[in-house]
């Protein structure tokens, strides 16, 4: 339990060390992340924010050089055990990445494609709800409800993130990790999506790696700085925006460097 | 009496008058390096290139033309004597062109001393018609090549006086020679469908096209015997249209290709997919270089091996379930073809599969997919332009093969899909016709012409659709 | 089904799925080592030959000649009697027929095997030499445990007579097996112990060399043309298209292009090497153009730029700078198209490398085979003896392929430069 507000902890990182081959990559991280709230990682290029949220759905084990010491609990239950199955962990912990990647399928195969691993339908119908639904929470559901077997790679750039938003939701993941979900986005699409996260945290827990400051003041409650593989300081976004305890921090905000 | 002079004479001289032109052009190299800052100075001009090139310049222009000249010499020379010959003979004698044909070639043979048994005297006074057709030419070839070399070396000459900018000259006569080297591509590609062509209508004259594309009955041999100088009867021509049915061919180089290829493309992309997304780096650097070994394995040695190893190992296989094995099986052919094959299929499937972008594959991942997962649903048909691609070059390979079907297929024209029968090809037929002595007269030669257009123009077409569609997936990821 | 069910499922189908990448590549090794288990093990006995121990007293009464026989005198000796007389001298027989079957036991002109040593040995008239004179075939065979003893005498190729007289040698240590110098020196032959590669290794040879000399000048050339001065137009588009097709040709149409057009247009020699060279040329000149293509079009720019910002002139900066850069791909492009064409069978079967030729060529304008028809014309032979000569062959002809993709590979990388 976090003790300043009635909110509880989904995610627990604790001593986590990550090194890609020699080089160490994040140093003794511990943070915590609440649940059905939007957690902000900000910090300059190269600081590590991205190497931490792949931690959290263990995507780095798909780099051969990385290795991961310490421990992640999601749900109190630490990931980096022995003979944690990563299929289900990964049905649990969604991602959605910088570049919009949606699969050079159909949009309605994109987002059936989930489901259809796992076996959450059970019928056609079951299928056709779920992408119905899932596209839905994605705010793309009028858009493309008569086109469903179009190639997902012709819809716009903002309209493919929100596809991939739709097929992380399809598995009915607890937590959605976002790694910079709208830099390669114009600043109409990024403003749908920031409003699809405010929506998406009632149901989700998310976690939001970000460049810009603005926008994790927008979308964030909770927001974790992060400098050369260390968190610098963590805490709610209105404190660590208004009221920064660590002078990085505030030189950070300010735009002195970074 | 002629004394049949050897043939080496001719190549002989050539050699010689290569040599002469080379030491001369060499001569003038070193003549123009040395002289140029005279002559310069003799005609009042400041040179605009280092002397080395005028030394080039000269060099060049003595050589290349007189060269070629000898080139273009020994390749037309046969025609010119041929005809002149053939047409002083038309004049004494009644036979027919096919029969004039075989008159010029009972000369030639006596002139080069190859002729068996005695001579008619009309063959001896036409060798020594052709004896003194060969000396003036050769005289003649002699005097124009010395009159090219010496010409030309003397109007580069003139150009020098009158202050040419020699490294651009010379550049110049490089690109020229560069433009020529690659036109020799076209050349060959015009010589193939030129010679396959010319067999082909004079074999088409004889049989009927579709008699040839849809027959089913393939026995040349019925054509064989005929003497070429006799006209056939409308019956006779009729049954020899039926014998050149080419469809047993077309189905026997199918069959024997779909039996590569079920080999080929499982083993084959399996191996790629492993190496791609499964294999570490070590494995990945030896695998394939190991994979592509099959690929340099000559056909002759695969043929070896099915003729004498898998092809009497199915042989043995067969006779103890009870089945009737042929011991020229298509397929023992079509299982070692397919095992030549795999690189073909590996090696491009390989690079195919490793150019889908690897954010697809953490897309899948991330949604909790597993590795086989992701390979089967996104991967592959990511990249299944790229593999039919590969597939469909491998096919034409397939069809293209000789060695290995020669060795170790039979010639037995059936329509047959039963494996452990045998079966001809076209290649093999090919093969089969023209190895030997031939008259190019007959009809069985110019099928083997005609055959070898049909596989000209089908792997062409094959080649053709595979290039485009790996073209444009490639498109889409580059 | 529960979901620890289906994961379950979905885990065992993962195993599977990456067993049959395993299980491939094995097969596919599998094949190859079969392959080459099969050539060593057959092959290997090629290289050595059985022969005869046999005395032989060169006196000059038994040689029927002069004290000092002239160089006349001594083309006149009859050494087929003369051996005889002491073959029988060994094995004494009155029978006719055993006789025969006695000189059956030898290579079928053992008396040429006499004559060559005694003219290249002038010193030994009227000694008693020992001399290893080869034996025929089927006494090499037998020698070599390839026939079987044990089956009645009308299936087997060696008679209980000469089986008898085997046996003796055998005790008397007469038999040995010495190095079958004659693989490498022979022509091709209709009697097994004597035929040799000799004339087909010569015959690959110059093939190789013709087709090198015309196909790496031309490819280079034409590679450089495409690739820096052509212009971006219909023509050189159709030029490359051409030469991306004749890539993909089957071999055997260029067989087809050499018998139509240099043998029946241009009236070149059949069945020499000059053909099978020039034949090859044309195969191999796509194989080397586009890897040279390959290597100039991976120098940078700037490589080019800089020799132009010093005044060099296009056409200086191109010979100078870039082609010298690209050589190392070039080369082992050209190498690796050298092998595959050494390789090569159906084209020279076409244009008539594919003659019985005892004498081994001495120029590319003699007719003569090649090592893989070789290969071809053996396999095809009935003679048990001709067996381990073709795995030989083929032993022979993998380790040069060996030998040259190595040095191509090798090439590549210590002289490759990789840009960055």
């Amino acid at each position: 339990m976090d003790l300043m507000t009635d909110t509880k902890i989904k995610i627990s990182a604790n001593h986590l060390n990550v090194f890609y081959g020699q080089k160490q990559a994040l140093f003794d991280i511990s943070l915590d992340i609440n649940q059905n709230e939007v957690t902000a990682l900000i910090g300059p290029s190269g600081c590590g924010k991205s190497t931490f949220i792949r931690c959290i759905n263990r995507m780095n084990d798909v780099i051969d050089i990385c290795r991961v010491e310490g421990e992640i609990k999601i749900d109190e239950k630490n990931i980096y055990e022995p003979g944690i199955d990563i299929v289900s962990l990964r049905e649990k912990v969604g991602m959605v990445f910088q570049k919009p990647n949606p699969f050079p399928k159909s949009i309605y195969d994109n987002v059936c494609y989930g489901p259809k691993i796992h076996g959450i339908a059970e019928s056609k119908d079951d299928l056709d709800a779920i992408v119905e639904n899932s596209l839905k929470k994605a705010a793309l559901w009028n858009e493309v409800k008569d086109r469903l077997q179009e190639p997902g790679t012709s819809l716009s750039g903002g309209q493919q993130q929100r596809l991939c938003i739709a097929r992380a939701i399809s598995v009915n993941p607890e937590v959605i990790l976002m790694d910079e979900p709208c830099s390669a986005l114009d600043p109409v699409a990024t403003a749908k999506i920031e409003e699809l996260i405010d929506e998406l945290k009632q149901s989700f827990t998310i976690v939001i790696v970000t460049h810009s400051m603005s926008q994790a003041v927008r979308v964030s409650q909770k927001t974790g700085f992060f400098h050369l593989g260390k968190l610098i300081e963590v805490g709610t976004t209105e404190k660590i925006f208004k009221n920064p305890t660590n002078n990085m921090t505030q030189d950070y905000i300010t735009g002195r460097f970074g | 009496m002629v004394r049949p002079l050897p043939i080496v004479r001719n190549e002989k001289m050539n050699l010689l008058i290569i040599i002469f032109i080379i030491a001369f052009s060499v001569t003038c190299f070193f003549f123009g390096k040395s002289q140029i800052k005279k002559i310069a100075s003799i005609n009042q001009f400041k040179p605009k290139a280092l002397p080395h090139f005028y030394g080039f310049y000269l060099s060049l222009w003595c050589a290349l033309p007189a060269l070629l000249i000898v080139l273009l010499w020994t390749i037309f020379e046969p025609f010119i004597v041929k005809y002149f010959i053939i047409s002083s003979l038309e004049q004494t004698s009644s036979e027919n062109s096919e029969q004039l044909n075989l008159t010029y070639q009972k000369i030639k043979s006596f002139y080069l001393g190859t002729f068996g048994g005695s001579a008619p005297d009309a063959i001896k006074i036409g060798a020594a018609k052709y004896a003194s057709f060969i000396s003036i030419a050769q005289n003649a070839k002699i005097v124009l090549i010395l009159t090219t070399v010496i010409g030309f070396l003397l109007i580069a000459f003139k150009k020098i006086k009158n202050n040419i900018h020699a490294r651009e000259g010379v550049e110049l006569i490089f690109k020229i020679v560069l433009i020529v080297s690659s036109v020799i591509a076209i050349l060959t590609t015009a010589g193939i469908i030129f010679s396959l062509l010319l067999e082909s209508i004079k074999f088409f004259s004889q049989i009927n096209f579709f008699d040839f594309l849809f027959g089913l009955e393939w026995s040349p041999q019925k054509a064989f015997v005929r003497d070429a100088s006799v006209a056939l009867t409308a019956e006779q021509s009729k049954e020899l249209g039926k014998a050149f049915g080419a469809i047993p061919l077309f189905a026997g180089t199918g069959f024997i290709a779909l039996i590569a290829m079920s080999v080929a493309v499982p083993i084959g992309l399996f191996s790629a997919i492993y190496l791609a997304e499964y294999a570490s780096p070590m494995l990945r650097k030896f695998g394939k270089p190991v994979i592509e070994i099959l690929a340099g394995i000559p056909t002759v040695v695969y043929g070896f091996f099915a003729a004498l190893t898998v092809g009497p190992l199915i042989k043995g296989v067969g006779d103890t379930f009870g089945l009737e094995v042929s011991s020229e099986s298509a397929l023992a052919a079509g299982l070692v073809m397919g095992v030549m094959i795999i690189p073909f299929v590996s090696s491009l499937s390989d690079d195919v599969i490793n150019a889908v972008p690897q954010s697809l594959r953490e897309g899948s991942y991330a949604l909790g997919a597993t590795k086989s997962e992701t390979i089967r649903q996104v991967v592959l048909p990511a990249a299944l332009p790229g593999i039919i691609g590969s597939i469909l070059l491998a096919v034409s390979r397939a069809i293209g093969e000789t060695m290995i079907v020669v060795m170790a297929a039979g010639l037995a024209a059936n329509l047959t899909i039963n494996p452990l029968d045998s079966t001809t090809t076209i290649t093999t037929q090919i093969v089969m016709i023209l190895v030997g002595d031939q008259e190019f007269t007959s009809a069985k030669t110019q099928a083997a012409f005609a055959l070898g257009l049909t596989l000209f123009a089908v792997t062409l077409i094959l080649n053709f659709i595979a290039l485009r569609v790996v073209n444009k997936y490639r498109e889409k990821y580059d | 089904m529960t979901k620890e069910q289906r994961l379950q499922k979905r885990y065992a189908s993962e195993k599977r799925f990456k067993s049959y990448g395993i299980i491939s590549i094995c097969l596919a090794l599998t094949f190859v080592a079969l392959l080459v288990f099969k050539v060593l093990s057959e092959g290997s006995s090629a290289f050595v030959k059985t022969s005869i121990q046999l005395e032989l007293n060169f006196d000059h009464k038994l040689l029927n000649t002069s004290k000092q026989p002239t160089k006349e005198e001594i083309e006149d000796i009859d050494f087929y009697d003369f051996t005889l007389q002491h073959i029988l001298k060994v094995f004494p027989t009155s029978n006719r027929d055993e006789e025969k079957q006695l000189i059956k036991l030898f290579t079928s002109d053992f008396e040429f095997e006499v004559k060559k040593y005694f003219k290249a040995n002038s010193d030994i008239l009227n000694k008693v030499i020992t001399l290893n004179i080869t034996a025929s075939s089927d006494l090499d065979q037998l020698h070599k445990g390839n026939y079987q003893r044990d089956i009645p005498e009308n299936r087997r190729k060696i008679s209980n007579f000469q089986l008898k007289i085997y046996d003796q040698l055998l005790e008397k240590k007469k038999i040995n097996k010495v190095f079958n110098n004659y693989f490498f020196t022979n022509g091709d032959s209709r009697n097994p112990e004597i035929a040799g590669i000799g004339g087909s290794m010569l015959g690959s040879f110059f093939s190789i060399l013709v087709c090198l000399i015309i196909s790496f000048p031309i490819a280079l050339l034409a590679a450089v043309y495409l690739e820096e001065f052509a212009p971006k137009n219909k023509f050189t588009d159709f030029i490359e298209i051409n030469i991306n097709n004749l890539a993909a040709v089957p071999s055997i149409v260029f067989g087809l292009l050499g018998l139509g057009i240099l043998l029946n247009v241009f009236e070149l020699p059949r069945s020499t090497s000059l053909v099978g060279g020039i034949t090859l040329a044309l195969m191999t000149l796509p194989r080397i153009i586009i890897p040279c293509r390959a290597s100039l079009k991976a120098v940078p720019p700037s490589i080019r730029e800089a020799a132009l910002a010093v005044g060099a002139s296009k056409v200086q900066s191109v010979i100078h700078h870039v082609v010298p850069l690209a050589m190392p791909g070039t080369l082992s492009g050209t190498i690796i198209g050298l092998a595959q064409a050494l390789g090569e069978t159906a084209p020279l079967l076409l244009i008539g490398m594919v003659a019985f030729v005892v004498q081994v060529p001495g120029s590319p304008l003699d007719p003569s085979a090649s090592l893989p028809v070789q290969v071809f014309l053996w396999s095809e032979s009935a003679e048990r003896g001709f067996v381990e000569k073709t795995s030989a062959t083929i032993m022979v002809l993998l380790g040069f392929l060996i030998i040259m993709n190595s040095i191509a590979v090798y090439a590549r990388q210590k002289f490759e430069k990789k840009w960055i």
